[in-house]
């Protein structure tokens, strides 16, 4: 009985976290279409329903009466198995990223690493998935996917290890507890460089633009979903904005204070704004790294494939390596209000 | 490259410098006057020398223009006219069949221009649709049905650019 209710517990937590998510992903695909829309000096859509607002209602039902088409050469089970692959870790990371001081599904110690594992994991789907096509296209798109990450995830886990070097543990709570005092006190300020890479390699690990040479729809179609139709793709569709808003939530959690206020510590302000939320201030932070999602890929060309493989080794990996000694030194001289 | 340039040269790419400047540019259009124009709630304003939709005209009187003289089918670079005649009982020469095929027409205007009497016009409807096969054919009844139907805008464009005829 005990164990039950524990169970039921944690399924209706699930449902708390995965609920509003999912909602979110979808309402990402219309911002998106408006926010791009606007840069390009367009309304963006707005027919369906008041303002457009059910245009994401729309779409998900027209993908799903779409018929799912398998490739005759294709292998069924894995060309199936890859969208889940793809959506899973995406949704399974949300298990230790903390709303709020100890609200969080899963305090793990070793949060980070697990992150680390799942993330790295969403790649597989991409690269089953033009695998099990047996298609030209979709093989190219999962090969350069492929050496596209394994590039940059080496950079990202550099970031992270900056992280766990500042806040002295793998517990996302924990992370978030040690950035605690102003907005100065975030990782953000002594770990600047680590914030950048970690962002701009999460956009690359999404294949997002303007690394999207997986996709590269002027080059390879659509690279490694070019067979996929109806709700097998809507998978992987979900999949790359579940991930996009993975990635800024992990961003806010690690540099940008996750939960904390960003007027704690400001004498009038600090108070007035204390009556909100933890989950609030997170959701604000994670709205406003996803719009930066937006804006790039309203705003910059495809990154051609060697200079995406410069940027990540000649560039990314020194520049971290070289801050995390900084950080290195900073942690060991107990600098400032950050590493004491 | 001297050192300075070289060590601008880096610190601008660490910056994003460049990438920057792109973000202000997309980010300024955010926020600019949008150029969408909503269809079919809003039109863009049309020339009152716009070549849509072909129409017959008629004579205040209800008597239609045409005199059947041919010279619209004569001048038609596209075939797209084809016209019958006979003399009516009270001996004047009207049309039996003035077809023209929309599929042919490539709205050049010729037809209107030739036109001794004003009859044969082309109008500011521009969306119009076929939904079976034969229904791009305007025949002689479709053609003064429409030209009933937008008389005071046809007469009025005439009116606007008859200083320039």
């Amino acid at each position: 009985m005990e164990i039950l209710l524990t169970i039921i517990i944690i399924l209706l937590k699930i449902v708390a976290i995965l609920a509003p998510l999912l909602t979110a992903v979808a309402y990402l695909t219309f911002a998106e279409r408006k926010v791009i829309g606007y840069m390009q000096i367009r309304i963006g859509p707005n027919r369906v329903g008041p303002k457009g607002w059910l245009q994401p209602i729309a779409d998900a039902m027209k993908l799903m009466f779409k018929e799912i088409i398998i490739p005759t050469k294709a292998d069924r089970f894995l060309f199936l198995l890859a969208p889940v692959v793809a959506f899973g870790p995406a949704l399974a990371a949300w298990a230790v990223i903390p709303f709020g001081n100890g609200m969080i599904l899963s305090s793990l110690d070793a949060g980070i690493l697990y992150l680390l594992a799942l993330t790295s994991m969403g790649v597989y789907g991409v690269i089953i998935a033009g695998w099990a096509s047996n298609s030209k296209y979709a093989f190219l798109g999962a090969m350069r996917s492929a050496a596209q990450i394994v590039s940059y995830e080496i950079a990202m886990g550099f970031a992270l290890v900056g992280v766990l070097m500042a806040a002295g543990s793998l517990n996302l709570n924990q992370v978030v507890l040690a950035q605690q005092g102003s907005i100065l006190h975030w990782f953000w300020l002594p770990l600047l460089p680590l914030f950048l890479v970690y962002f701009i390699s999460g956009v690359a690990e999404t294949n997002r633009a303007p690394f999207d040479v997986a996709e590269g729809e002027s080059e390879i179609v659509a690279g490694f979903h070019v067979d996929y139709s109806g709700m097998a793709f809507a998978v992987f569709f979900l999949a790359e904005y579940a991930n996009m808003i993975l990635v800024s939530a992990l961003a806010s959690t690690m540099f940008l204070g996750g939960w904390l206020s960003p007027f704690e510590g400001i004498p009038l302000l600090g108070p007035l704004f204390s009556f909100v939320p933890g989950p609030i201030w997170l959701v604000i932070k994670i709205s406003f790294l996803l719009l930066f999602f937006l804006w790039f890929r309203a705003t910059f060309p495809r990154y051609r494939y060697d200079q995406i493989m410069r940027l990540g080794w000649k560039v990314f990996i020194p520049v971290t390596l070289v801050w995390l000694l900084v950080v290195g030194l900073g942690v060991l001289g107990q600098v400032g209000p950050w590493f004491d | 490259m001297n050192t300075f340039s070289a060590l601008r040269y880096y610190l601008k790419s660490f910056l994003f410098w460049e990438l920057l400047l792109g973000l202000r540019v997309t980010g300024r259009y955010l926020f600019a006057k949008k150029f969408t124009v909503q269809y079919p709630e809003e039109k863009t304003p049309l020339s009152p020398r716009f070549r849509g939709l072909h129409a017959q005209r008629r004579y205040p009187n209800g008597e239609e223009r045409c005199i059947a003289c041919k010279l619209c089918e004569a001048v038609c670079p596209a075939l797209a006219i084809t016209i019958e005649s006979e003399q009516r009982a009270d001996g004047s020469r009207r049309t039996t069949r003035y077809d023209i095929d929309l599929f042919k027409c490539i709205y050049c205007g010729f037809c209107e221009e030739a036109c001794p009497v004003d009859a044969i016009v082309e109008t500011r409807t521009f969306d119009y649709h076929f939904e079976k096969r034969g229904e791009q054919i305007m025949t002689k009844e479709k053609l003064l049905a429409h030209g009933d139907r937008c008389e005071a805008q046809i007469a009025a464009d005439r009116a606007i650019d008859a200083a320039y005829r």
